[in-house]
């Protein structure tokens, strides 16, 4: 497999360390399940530092491409890296490896950590810290929100009119509490035409 | 319904009063908002919310709101609060419906996906469908904060860290861990 050290487009991987892929899905488990105990409040950060710097799995530049195609893939983004990585290197047993390592750890602690809360919830000091991470939740959330709004002005649809569409989105999933299945369809597929016409329209032009 | 635990030990692993049918209902929701869940399985927080505590009223919204919160300060995806969602509902079956139903169809699409975009990635389908999708996903998100304050919504306290928490994230670089661990010590001094 003598292309796994390059980027999907076949461009070469950063010169300077060479890339390695995982060994064996026994492997790839493994630092998926490392990876996913690191990550308090969100794993992607953790996930950069594991997969490119220290395993060497990914350059920055694939690694930026995968995560993409994770977001806007449906799905959990973490676990949508995991079975494209996996796939790449050990077909769907690689997948099916990754996802593992991302979930079965974490979800036997989450659900110890359920139990605990339970037990010990009339305290006023837990039912307070799990209401003071559930506002820190919110934050985090909302400071995600804002930061990727900066990859909308490289945006095909133009600024106005993404603001306009996660704007619609905000209101009318958050405020009126539409079902999602409609406004994804109606809005999201508004906006695919819309991205659609724009790039076909600025390619002709140049 | 509102001063019900979180979890009730071992009567957890019964389902709660539903029936095989409603586990079914539960697990074809999921599966729905699988495909549904552009940006992350978060994004699907509102629907979810108003589908399990408004229309059926299986969960209220303070014990939708923790099992964000706890899959938070657990380490792992925050996927998993999915998994607490279908805990509370209808115990161990239902961690199965909502985890296997939010997994399956999105995992197989991107398995699909992830072979055909390493060919295709500058072709007009795909460049449309990330430019068209992306604002959608910000909103989303947006949507998912407003959902996660309702609990805390009449308190000011909660106001000043949820804007605090923005702040340090966006403008300080403050890790999540940090901010987590503040928020639970906010918390448990009674200031929220």
């Amino acid at each position: 497999m003598a292309e796994i050290g390059r980027g999907p487009a076949g461009l070469p991987a950063a010169p300077e360390a060479p890339l390695r892929s995982p060994a064996s899905c026994a492997e790839l488990f493994r630092v998926f399940t490392r990876l996913a105990l690191q990550g308090f409040g969100g794993v992607l950060p953790v996930a950069h530092h594991e997969l490119v710097e220290r395993e060497r799995w990914l350059d920055n530049r694939q690694f930026v491409e995968l995560l993409a195609a994770g977001q806007v893939l449906p799905g959990p983004n973490i676990i949508n890296v995991g079975v494209m990585l996996g796939d790449r290197h050990f077909g769907w047993r690689g997948a099916l490896a990754a996802t593992a390592g991302l979930l079965l750890l974490p979800m036997v602690i989450v659900l110890a950590m359920a139990v605990a809360y339970q037990q010990w919830q009339h305290l006023p000091e837990v039912a307070g810290a799990l209401r003071g991470v559930g506002v820190v939740a919110a934050g985090l959330v909302l400071a995600t929100a804002i930061k990727l709004m900066g990859t909308l002005r490289s945006n095909p649809l133009g600024r106005p009119t993404a603001l306009a569409l996660a704007a619609a989105t905000l209101l009318l999933v958050g405020l009126l509490r539409w079902p999602m299945v409609g406004v994804v369809l109606g809005l999201g597929g508004l906006g695919m035409a819309l991205a659609s016409w724009r790039i076909r329209r600025s390619g002709a032009t140049r | 319904m509102s001063g019900a635990p979180l979890v009730t030990g071992w009567a957890s692993l019964g389902l709660h009063g539903l029936g095989w049918a409603d586990v079914a209902a539960l697990w074809l929701h999921f599966m729905m908002l699988s495909m549904l869940a552009v940006g992350g399985a978060l994004t699907t927080a509102p629907d979810m919310q108003r589908w399990l505590v408004v229309d059926q009223g299986w969960i209220d919204s303070a014990q939708f709101t923790s099992s964000v919160a706890i899959a938070q300060a657990a380490p792992g995806p925050n996927l998993l609060f999915v998994a607490l969602v279908g805990w509370n509902v209808a115990g161990a079956a239902g961690v199965l419906a909502t985890m296997s139903g939010i997994m399956i169809p999105s995992s197989l699409l991107a398995l699909a996906a992830g072979r055909y975009g390493q060919r295709n990635a500058d072709s007009l389908a795909v460049r449309a469908f990330t430019a068209g999708l992306t604002p959608l996903t910000l909103g989303l998100l947006a949507a998912t904060a407003w959902v996660l304050t309702a609990p805390t919504r009449d308190r000011w306290g909660a106001a000043v860290l949820l804007l605090a928490t923005v702040l340090a994230s966006v403008r300080f670089k403050v890790g999540p861990m940090w901010l987590i661990a503040a928020g639970a010590l906010v918390g448990a001094l009674g200031l929220v």
